[in-house]
């Protein structure tokens, strides 16, 4: 999907900001604009790590540690040393950039199995840091009291400020990331999805690309992490576990991994399965989550992005 | 209460890190033999384990099995569940690339998981050791007869599993399938079979570890995960699709675990075997039994 | 392709089923409480009973004629031990399903959480979690003016165990805890006291909840020689632990478990292992085991009768919290109303209520109401509690 057309995000950004008011008149969903400032911020992950997997072809099953570092530096820093919570979130992205690459260089040497078990073991081992400097992190029992945030004055503390807040970095950061895809740069990451050494015969330069993706999808995950830690003024380790990873990929791979539409998508589904509508399957929470991702990836490997294309597809029989 | 010398300390750590070692090979030779075969790296292959310990318990308790009838019952259970993961989330799948396979394999391993968690509860659940729970004292450590079970299955899984790659036709044919489907198939061998019984013999070894370590350390539902990231740890460590490999670097991973743990901070323990994990993986992918030639040559 | 077309048909028709489900729920002549309890995930061992708890009494409230003549509502919703979920469900039931109190979370780090969305909305909390935090703001000293808390602190235990020890004579300890809240916080608190008690702590080790073997840990403190071991622990753990004491030849050596022990399972569990064995435990715990005339006896005991008749499955010591802290709301309803601030007034001013955990007396300096004196320490014995003074 190289040409990503404007009329959508138009009518998108539209229909996100008309959701608010919608939902008040509803009283069945008058909660939901609470749960979409939630899907918003995994958006932000989301876009990124679709840019990283779909398009440059790379796997991370350990995002929800840049999610976490961009939280807890935020966190730490604004209710320890009461510093000016936007410039914890732009210091939170800048280390979070620095250890992506300390990470992402050399694991990015690596092919498929081993960089899963790479950014798997990175993961884990970042919760298990968070887990245990209980002096820094509050240890599993978290962090708590953690101020909200405020520009000139104007405080985001309530649902429906924090709701725009967040969807308008969601679409300012969708713009950006579709510039980015229809570049010279998009274009340079396809060919490395494609093939390694053809691209890099091209004269692309291959290790270049595959960090620069890497560190904006870290990046991205970062800035998600203090503008969540900052709404539920409380962060704990627990949020930034392996299987908060795994859920990641299943938004992806639900809504579409090829397909930066799709990262929405499938984000937004999920986030309101797992906070709404499978309420009433408790129990079969995780199950859900397993078939959803088998059904996915085995019979649609595009996602629900594919599905348009296959309803096409029976219209042209 | 005397002091036990550091010596004896020493030693204890050392077995234990072997048995927990033994647990963790065995993970990674399950591992290894579906990747010979297919390529692919199986990310439900602690659950595998998880079901050995609460089917055997399920045999041994709830239907009243002696543990001589449970043991290869529970294998024959776990077995089936590898097949049909081969035949509903592997085979289906059309245009398999490492990115899908892996995320498949991710799949089934929550589906089993919630599964599991939906037959048993959360509870863990116990059995009774194979022979006795009189503790061996040997040289100030202290042993139990259980962990020699364990060790002993490794060493008997080891020498079968080796025996059937080189010796028998079947496991020629396995080998063969992995390093060119194509070639394997144009000599008349059976590709699609050949995953199938990797898949089976890779959740019967799973089971085996389960049943064993259970008496020991209990088990319940969500065991697998940890232990699909060591073992797999294990695995790359001692090289990706070496069995001897596979057994050191599970002994090794182990071994980390148990001398950090004592020794540094218990409370890092898990780390300190994935970032040895994270060295080798940056300075020698290969691993240390395994050649880089042969890792080139792989498909992924 | 047909799978597919299926496949497609059957999304859409779930997602719009998803749709559907959540309608409003009928207005109804009602008290109705919340509930957010971490009924599946991580802590379903605390809010599984407590669940199956407070639904017992308010099917057993109901069956009475409810209060006042009115029916008590409950509305239970599963944080799953998550903090994103545990804050939307707490929002939820105070702005959509407008309860006139809350009762839980069960988690301590989710309470914390949720305490500014109380505060915020003026709603009562009564929690079911341990942590001192939860009723003393640092900031002012104070409690919070909406949140109330049953579970006794985890300082109370370590305070019955250390004054155990000290009649003991036993000064040199090693501690042992698991690194989840639960272990944090207990680790947290035998640290903090452990000066005022003369207690000197020698080694302190820790371990995964989900450690298969802790022989490395115990063998480092046997080559310390303790006089005693504290471990602070819940889940398989502690009886993991229990057996590789044993194993390692250290049976010795005293050990006493936290108040989480306190379950027969777990006994059971620990194959013989846990002879010996001491922790402190409220009083729900040992109701059979309490002299006649002990005020909790009655309470304790139609608690216990009650639960396993109804559940078949033994008594947990959390689902206690539940009892108490729904009772607590129970009797405020019933003498003050469904006004939120009545309720609150009347939880602050409550003294001498006979729970299951203790009898609590609350002030506007104390928004939990126990003291040490809710714990007593037990031993295990022929695979049984017995008291031990």
């Amino acid at each position: 999907m190289l040409r990503i057309a404007k009329l959508p995000i138009a009518v998108f950004a539209l229909a996100i900001m008309v959701f608010p008011w919608t939902a008040h008149r509803i009283p069945a969903i008058e909660h939901y604009p609470d749960i979409m400032v939630f899907a918003g911020i995994y958006c932000l992950i989301t876009m990124g790590l679709s840019l990283l997997m779909g398009y440059a072809g790379q796997i991370s099953i350990g995002h929800a540690a840049f999610f976490g570092i961009g939280a807890y530096i935020s966190a730490i820093l604004t209710t320890n040393y009461g510093m000016n919570p936007w410039a914890c979130m732009v210091i939170g992205m800048a280390v979070t950039a620095v250890v992506a690459v300390l990470v992402g260089a050399p694991s990015l040497k690596l092919r498929g199995h081993y960089l899963a078990m790479a950014t798997l073991a990175f993961g884990i081992i970042i919760f298990i840091i968070f887990n245990e400097e209980i002096e820094w992190t509050g240890g599993p029992d978290g962090m708590s009291g953690i101020p909200g945030l405020t520009l000139f004055g104007f405080e985001f503390n309530s649902v429906e400020r924090y709701y725009y807040l967040v969807w308008g970095f969601v679409i300012a950061a969708f713009i950006f990331t579709v510039n980015v895809i229809q570049s010279g740069t998009g274009r340079a990451l396809r060919a490395i999805h494609a093939s390694e050494p053809a691209a890099r015969a091209m004269g692309v330069d291959v290790s270049r690309f595959k960090i620069l993706v890497f560190v904006y999808s870290a990046v991205l995950a970062s800035l998600a992490g203090s503008l969540y830690a900052h709404y539920l003024n409380f962060v704990n380790p627990a949020t930034f576990d392996l299987f908060f990873s795994i859920k990641l990929l299943i938004m992806i791979a639900l809504g579409g991994m090829h397909n930066i539409w799709g990262a929405i998508v499938g984000t937004g589904l999920i986030t309101f399965l797992s906070n709404e509508w499978l309420h009433y399957f408790e129990e079969f929470e995780v199950i859900v989550y397993g078939a959803i991702l088998l059904f996915v990836t085995v019979l649609l490997p595009e996602g629900l992005a594919g599905v348009p294309g296959i309803v096409k597809g029976w219209f042209r029989r | 209460m005397e002091k036990i010398t550091l010596a004896s300390q020493l030693l204890q750590y050392l077995i234990t890190g072997l048995t927990v070692g033994s647990v963790y090979a065995m993970v990674a030779v399950g591992f290894n033999i579906i990747y010979n075969v297919t390529e692919i790296i199986n990310f439900a292959q602690g659950e595998f384990v998880m079901l050995g310990g609460l089917i055997m318990v399920f045999m041994n308790v709830a239907m009243g099995l002696p543990l001589i009838l449970a043991f290869p019952a529970t294998i024959i259970l776990v077995t089936l569940v590898g097949i049909l993961m081969d035949r509903l989330a592997i085979r289906p799948i059309r245009r398999p690339s490492v990115l899908t396979l892996i995320i498949a394999t991710i799949a089934v391993s929550i589906l089993i998981k919630g599964t599991a968690s939906f037959i048993w509860g959360k509870d863990p659940f116990d059995l009774p050791a194979f022979s006795g729970r009189n503790p061996i004292t040997f040289l100030g450590a202290v042993v139990q007869p259980q962990y020699f079970w364990v060790m002993g299955f490794l060493i008997v899984t080891a020498v079968a599993l080796s025996v059937f790659f080189d010796r028998t036709i079947i496991g020629k044919a396995m080998s063969a399938c992995a390093d060119n489907p194509d070639a394997a198939s144009l000599v008349g061998i059976n590709v699609k079979q050949m995953i199938l019984l990797s898949f089976a013999l890779s959740a019967a070894i799973g089971a085996v570890a389960g049943i064993t370590v259970t008496p020991i350390s209990l088990m319940e539902y969500d065991r697998g995960a940890m232990l699909a990231v060591k073992g797999f740890g294990a695995a790359i460590l001692g090289g990706l699709g070496s069995f001897p490999g596979a057994i050191l670097g599970g002994l090794i991973m182990g071994s980390i675990e148990s001398f950090g743990a004592g020794l540094i901070s218990s409370g890092y323990k898990d780390a300190f075997a994935l970032i040895v994990l994270l060295v080798i993986l940056f300075f020698k992918p290969s691993g240390l039994l395994g050649s880089i030639e042969i890792s080139r040559i792989k498909r992924f | 392709m047909t799978l597919r077309r299926i496949f497609i048909i059957a999304t859409i028709c779930f997602f719009g089923m998803g749709l559907l489900i959540s309608q409003a729920n009928a207005l109804d002549e009602a008290y109705k409480v919340g509930a957010v309890f971490s009924v599946t995930g991580r802590a379903s061992f605390l809010g599984d009973p407590e669940k199956k708890t407070v639904e017992m009494m308010a099917e057993k409230i109901n069956a009475a004629g409810g209060i006042n003549g009115k029916k008590l509502e409950l509305v239970i919703y599963d944080d799953e031990g998550d903090a994103t979920k545990c804050n939307l469900a707490v929002k939820k039931l105070i702005t959509r399903d407008k309860v006139c109190a809350v009762i839980g979370p069960s988690l301590s780090g989710l309470s914390l959480a949720v305490i500014p969305v109380a505060e915020q909305n003026k709603t009562p909390l009564v929690s079911c979690a341990a942590s001192y935090k939860i009723v003393h703001n640092e900031k002012t000293g104070k409690p919070y003016h909406w949140v109330f808390k049953t579970p006794q602190s985890d300082s109370m235990a370590v305070e019955a165990i250390y004054t155990h020890l000290k009649n003991r004579g036993i000064t040199k300890i090693a501690i042992m805890s698991v690194t989840t809240g639960y272990g944090a916080s207990g680790r947290s608190e035998l640290i903090r006291l452990a000066p005022e008690f003369n207690m000197n702590i020698i080694a302190d080790e820790k371990y995964g909840p989900k450690d298969t073997d802790m022989t490395a840990q115990l063998t480092k403190i046997k080559g310390m020689a303790p006089a005693a071991i504290v471990n602070w622990s819940i889940g398989p753990t502690q009886v993991t632990m229990i057996r590789n004491w044993k194993d390692l030849g250290m049976t010795a050596i005293p050990l006493y478990q936290s108040h989480g022990f306190g379950s027969r399972k777990n006994i059971e569990l620990a194959a013989g292992a846990a002879e010996g064995v001491l922790c402190p435990l409220g009083a729900c715990n040992i109701a059979e085991l309490l002299p006649a005339d002990h005020p909790q006896k009655s309470v304790t005991m139609d608690y216990l009768k009650s639960y396993t008749a109804k559940y078949n499955e033994p008594l947990s010591s959390f689902g206690g919290h539940g009892w108490d802290a729904l009772q607590l709301v129970v009797d405020a309803l019933s003498a003050a109303g469904d006004d939120k601030a009545a309720i609150r007034d009347y939880l602050e001013k409550k003294k001498g209520f006979v729970g299951q955990h203790g009898i609590f007396n609350f002030s506007p300096d104390d928004h939990n109401g126990l003291s040490k004196a809710a714990f007593s320490m037990v031993i295990v014995k022929d695979n049984d509690w017995a008291l031990v003074d």
